[in-house]
């Protein structure tokens, strides 16, 4: 009863963060654009989200003929459980994690890779030429970028020594603050990483599995109403879910970036750790929309190459790099 | 120990909940008129001329062979990595030789052009 209690307590703020991602990405994007963005549901606009949704539940749901009705309604579905359930060994402050497991890393390497099951079973299940050839693109693509961000991962393991989130924001603790953290050593792996995560949820400038322009919507090309909801709904979480893990493993968790440094240590002290870390998670959101609304989208060819030809490669150095460093007991990170 | 994994389970099982709730929600509220040709294929305003199930580009199934290799590797590195700081000098050597191999073939496979799209 405890654990649904909890689990409640993590997926409702989930979900609104969702809604008001949306909210976001739509006023960032329109002021980059000098727009104004949505400004006509509720006070600038704040009840967009909201009336989106009503929306969206009370439009029909088409079911195609020729579509596996099964699958077809299973997609959407298979694709939120994981981008949910990850969530349940994020630590959010020290102590306040769902569940303390030791294999933490390894069950997040896991769901974010069922995730493309949804989108080959969506497009398959339709039936229809778009959402098919939008699925291969997308599966080809998201396990590509699979292996780099795997590569990642286990550089950080190295530099940490543990596969608990929690540990792995313990051992950027220090007295140096910010530059403690593990995005100075391991810099290339951060980038890979969030470029990598960026790749997964086939946002912009790698959303050729969407390409409004010429496969109109990729493989939810046949969804609607509620269950178009759903695919949204999992890829602004898997959004939310990166740039939280990027903060974990790279910004130091919920760490205050002015820990030791005197003067400004004690000034931010009061702070909680969690609105720290959800300070990190909010900047990493704002690169996402910020690249939409900056980069054109890649050639399909020019994406793999950056996966295979650039960034397997630089990780697999890293690899080797961050064995020395650990190795050579390298202050201030590794002593 | 092992009891740190239940609520791992039961987020898993909300997880699901939390899929079907809103598919079975937009079932109940929705209207649903259908008609022959609201629930034909999606084909930019043409009838659809054949079955969508076609022979698709033999590249996208190397891709899917090269990443089942590679995850693997990464799966054998993961446990080394954790202990590498007790391994020590030797460990290191040991996975040096290893990543020495998977770095051979990788080479292989992109002058081969496995790695090509064009």
């Amino acid at each position: 009863m405890q654990i649904t209690l909890k689990i409640v307590a993590i997926v409702v703020p989930i979900m609104l963060s969702v809604a008001y991602l949306t909210l976001a990405e739509r006023k960032v994007i329109g002021y980059i654009q000098v727009r104004i963005g949505p400004n006509r549901v509720g006070p600038r606009g704040l009840l967009q989200p909201i009336a989106d949704g009503i929306k969206l539940a009370f439009k029909e749901i088409i079911l195609p003929t020729n579509a596996n009705l099964f699958l077809f309604v299973l997609a959407p579905i298979l694709v939120l459980a994981p981008a949910l359930a990850a969530w349940a060994v994020v630590p959010f402050d020290e102590g306040m994690v769902l569940a303390d497991i030791d294999a933490g890393l390894l069950y997040i390497l896991a769901l974010t890779s069922v995730g493309v099951y949804g989108v080959i079973i969506a497009g398959w299940a339709s039936n229809s030429k778009y959402a098919f050839l939008g699925a291969l693109r997308s599966s080809a693509q998201v396990v590509s970028y699979e292996i780099a961000m795997g590569f990642a991962l286990v550089v950080v393991l190295m530099a940490a020594g543990s596969l608990n989130l929690q540990d792995i924001v313990l051992a950027q603790k220090g007295e140096l603050g910010f530059i403690n953290w593990f995005w100075i050593p391991l810099l290339p792996m951060f980038l890979v990483y969030f470029i990598s995560g960026v790749a997964e949820t086939n946002r912009a400038p790698f959303d050729v599995a969407e390409g409004e322009s010429e496969i109109v919507a990729g493989f939810h090309v046949e969804y609607s109403g509620m269950t178009f909801a759903v695919f949204f709904l999992a890829e602004y979480a898997n959004m939310i879910l990166i740039s939280i893990l990027t903060a974990v493993m790279f910004m130091g968790g919920w760490l205050s970036p002015f820990e030791g440094i005197p003067g400004l240590g004690a000034m931010f002290d009061w702070v909680p750790g969690i609105v720290w870390l959800l300070l990190k998670t909010a900047f990493l959101l704002f690169l996402f929309l910020w690249f939409r609304a900056t980069f054109p989208r890649y050639r399909y060819d020019q994406i793999m190459r950056l996966g295979w030809k650039v960034f397997i490669p630089v990780t697999i150095v890293w690899i080797v790099v961050t064995g020395v460093f650990v190795l050579g007991n390298i202050p201030p990170w590794f002593d | 120990m092992l009891e740190n994994y239940l609520p791992i389970l039961v987020f898993l099982v909300m997880g699901l909940l939390f899929g079907i709730g809103p598919v079975v929600a937009g079932f109940i509220l929705a209207p649903n008129k259908p008609d022959s040709e609201k629930l034909s294929p999606y084909e930019c305003g043409f009838e659809a001329f054949e079955d969508s199930r076609m022979k698709f580009d033999v590249r996208y199934y190397l891709v899917a062979i090269l990443f089942i290799i590679f995850d693997l590797e990464i799966a054998f590195l993961f446990p080394w990595a954790v202990v590498m700081e007790e391994l020590g000098m030797f460990g290191f050597m040991a996975m040096l030789m290893f990543l020495g191999i998977l770095v051979i073939g990788f080479i292989y496979e992109w002058n081969k052009g496995a790695l090509e799209w064009e």
